[in-house]
C-alpha cells in the first residue's frame, strides 16, 4: 500500500548540489542526481574520487557543507529504508558468528538483549539467505567464507529488512571474474524483483555493463550522471577530468585513456586509475 | 578447603570468573585484549594510592580504571588506538611507581594485588563484588546485539543507528569496572588473562555467538576454581595457576579444532 502511494514520480533518493569537505578539502563539489525504484546505478570513479564519501553522506555519516540528501522526498534518514555494504569489511576468521547470525543482525542488530529464537525470525533469515544463494554456507563462520560468499552474506544482511535503497561500496573488489558476474547479477535481480534502487560503486565501469541502468561518474569531486552512453564519452569525461581523455570501446568494453597514454579505467590497473597532475 | 573463610573465596572466585567470561567474550570479539591488559595493569596504581592514603582499595582501583578509560578514549580521538592505550598505560604505571615508593612498608598487600590472593575476601567486599558483577553482566546482556554488530564492523552498526564511539566507550567503562573488581582476587597482572584465555578458547570451540558466550563463562569459572583449589593445596599464588590454565585452555582448543579441521 505504501508502495503504491509513493511509486511513480517520487525518486527513492535525491541528491541536490551536495558539497562535502573533509579535512579542508572539497571532496564532493555540488553533486546532484536522483535514483528511482527498481534501477541499478553504477557509481564509477578512480580511487580517491569520493565514491565512499558520497555513500557515507547519503547514509548521514558525513555532514555535508551544503546541499541536501532527500529520501523519498524527505530530508531525514530512515535507517530501515537503507541497506549498506561498506567497502572492505574484514572478518576475523575466529569470530563466533555464522553467516546466518550476521544476517540476523541485519534484521535486529540494534535491538537490546539476546535474539530469542522464533519461527518468524528464522523464516525471515532463511528467506534472506535463500535470496542471495547463501543457504549452503549459512552455518559456517563468516570469517572463513570466500570473498564472494562474504559479499553475498553482507548483501543478505543489508536487504533483510526490505530497504528501498541499497548502497554497495566496491562489492566487486578482490573477486574473480565469475564471482564478479554472480554478484552483479544478484544485485540486478534483487533491484528488479524488490523494486530497490541500487547504487553500486566500482572503479571499473565494465563489470556493470548490461546490468546497470544509469551511471554516475565521479572525478575530481564532480559528478556526471545519466545513461551509460551519455556519460562515458570523450566529451563528458574530458570535462570531468579537466584534460583530454579518449573513451574507446573495445569488444564491448570501455577503455578510458589519457593523452599521455595512462589508462584511467581498466579492470587490471587500479594503481594507474588516478590521472596524474601535469 | 570448602569451609569457614574459604566459602567467601570460592564465591568471590566464581563471581569474578562469570564477569571475566562475559566481558572477556567481547574483549576477544572486539580485539581489545591490549586495552583489557592496560586497564588491569593501570588500575593497580589506584590500589597503591589507596594503601598510601589508607582508603578503600576497591575505590582506588575503580578510580584508576576510570582514569584509564578516560585516557584511552581521549587520546584515541586524535591518534591510533594502540598508541592511546600504551600512553595511558605507561602514565598510570608511572604513577604506580611513585605511590609504591611511598608505600614500601606494605609489601605483602602489594604482592597480593599483583598476583592475587585466595584469602581475606570479607563479606562486605563480597557484597560489593556481587553488585558490580551484576551491573557488568546485565549491561553486557542488554547491549549484546549492538556490541556484537559493532564488533563485526562499525559502519554496519552505524547503519542501524548505533553510534560506534558511544558503544566503544560503554564497553570500555564496563571493562574498567570488571577489571577493578577482579584485581584483588586474581591479581592485577592476570585479570586480563582470565578474560582473554577462556573466551578465546570458547570462540574457537563454537561458531555460535550465544553458545560461545556460555562456553566462555564455563571455561572462566573452571579456570578460576581449579586455580583456587591448586593455590590452596600448594600455597603458590592464584595468579600463577590462572595464567597457566588459561593459556592451556586456549592452546588445547586450538589444537583440538585444527585436528578436526571443520567449521
Ligand atoms: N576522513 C577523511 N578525512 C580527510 N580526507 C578524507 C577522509 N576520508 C576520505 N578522504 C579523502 O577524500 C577523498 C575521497 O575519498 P573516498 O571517498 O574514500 O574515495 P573513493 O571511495 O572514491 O576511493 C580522498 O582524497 C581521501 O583522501
Ligand atoms: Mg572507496
Amino acid at each position: 500500500m505504501k508502495r503504491a502511494l509513493t511509486s511513480g514520480a517520487t525518486p527513492v533518493l535525491q541528491v541536490e548540489e551536495l558539497t562535502v569537505v573533509l579535512a579542508g578539502r572539497v571532496v564532493l563539489d555540488k553533486v546532484s542526481f536522483a535514483l528511482t525504484r527498481g534501477s541499478v546505478t553504477g557509481l564509477i570513479g578512480p580511487n580517491g574520487a569520493g565514491k565512499t564519501t558520497l555513500l557515507r553522506a547519503i547514509l548521514g555519516f558525513e555532514r555535508p557543507r551544503s546541499g541536501a540528501v532527500r529520501h523519498l522526498g524527505i530530508a531525514k534518514r530512515a535507517t530501515a529504508r537503507i541497506g549498506y555494504v561498506p567497502q572492505k569489511v574484514a572478518f576475523d576468521p575466529d569470530l563466533p558468528l555464522r553467516a546466518r547470525d550476521l544476517v540476523g543482525l541485519g534484521l535486529d542488530g540494534s535491538h537490546l538483549g539476546f535474539a530469542l529464537p522464533s519461527r518468524r525470525r528464522r523464516t525471515l533469515i532463511e528467506a534472506a539467505l535463500e535470496a542471495v544463494g547463501a543457504s549452503g554456507f549459512a552455518d559456517k563462520r563468516v570469517g572463513r567464507l570466500s570473498g564472494g560468499e562474504q559479499q553475498r552474506v553482507l548483501i543478505a544482511h543489508a536487504v533483510i529488512r526490505h530497504p528501498e535503497l541499497l548502497l554497495l561500496d566496491e562489492p566487486l573488489a578482490n573477486l574473480d571474474l565469475r564471482s564478479e558476474r554472480e554478484i552483479v547479477d544478484l544485485v540486478a535481480g534483487l533491484a528488479r524483483e524488490r523494486k530497490i534502487a541500487a547504487l553500486v560503486s566500482t572503479h571499473d565501469v565494465n563489470p556493470l555493463l548490461g546490468a546497470m541502468d544509469n551511471v554516475i561518474y565521479l572525478a575530481r569531486g564532480r559528478a556526471a550522471s545519466g545513461g551509460v552512453d551519455e556519460v562515458i564519452t570523450t566529451e563528458v569525461l574530458s570535462s570531468l577530468y579537466g584534460r583530454h581523455v579518449d573513451v574507446l570501446r573495445v569488444h564491448g568494453r570501455f577503455v578510458v585513456s589519457a593523452a599521455s597514454g595512462d589508462l584511467l579505467v581498466d579492470a587490471s590497473t587500479t594503481s594507474q586509475a588516478e590521472p596524474r597532475e601535469q | 578447603m570448602f569451609s569457614g573463610f574459604m566459602v567467601n573465596t570460592w564465591l568471590a572466585a566464581t563471581v569474578v570468573a562469570i564477569v571475566a567470561g562475559v566481558v572477556g567474550f567481547f574483549v576477544v570479539a572486539r580485539g581489545a585484549s591490549f586495552a583489557a591488559h592496560a586497564l588491569c595493569a593501570g588500575a593497580f596504581p589506584g590500589a597503591a594510592a589507596a594503601l598510601v592514603l589508607g582508603t578503600s582499595t576497591l575505590g582506588g582501583l575503580v578510580a584508576f580504571a576510570a582514569l584509564g578509560v578516560a585516557g584511552i578514549t581521549w587520546i584515541n580521538r586524535k591518534g591510533r588506538r594502540d598508541v592511546a592505550t600504551a600512553l595511558t598505560l605507561v602514565t598510570l604505571l608511572g604513577l604506580g611507581a611513585l605511590f609504591l615508593s611511598m608505600a614500601s612498608e606494605y609489601a605483602p598487600e602489594v604482592e597480593s594485588l599483583l598476583f592475587g590472593q585466595i584469602l581475606g575476601v570479607s563479606s562486605s567486599e563480597l557484597v560489593f563484588l556481587v553488585l558490580v558483577a551484576t551491573l557488568c553482566v546485565v549491561t553486557i546482556g542488554v547491549a549484546f546485539r549492538p556490541l556484537l554488530l559493532t564488533s563485526v564492523n562499525e559502519d554496519l552498526g552505524q547503519t542501524q543507528g548505533i553510534a560506534p564511539k558511544r558503544a566503544d566507550l560503554a564497553f570500555l567503562a564496563i571493562l574498567g569496572l570488571a577489571t577493578a573488581m577482579a584485581v584483588p582476587v586474581v591479581g592485577t597482572l592476570l585479570v586480563s588473562t582470565l578474560m582473554v584465555g577462556p573466551s578465546a578458547a570458547a570462540q574457537i570451540l563454537s561458531p555460535r555467538p550465544f553458545v560461545a558466550l556460555m562456553a566462555s563463562i564455563a571455561l572462566a569459572a573452571t579456570t578460576a576454581w581449579l586455580a583456587v583449589a591448586l593455590a590452596y593445596r600448594s600455597g603458590w599464588p592464584v595468579g600463577f595457576f590462572v595464567g597457566t590454565i588459561a593459556a592451556l585452555a586456549y592452546l588445547t582448543a586450538r589444537a583440538s579444532t585444527s585436528a578436526r579441521r571443520r567449521c
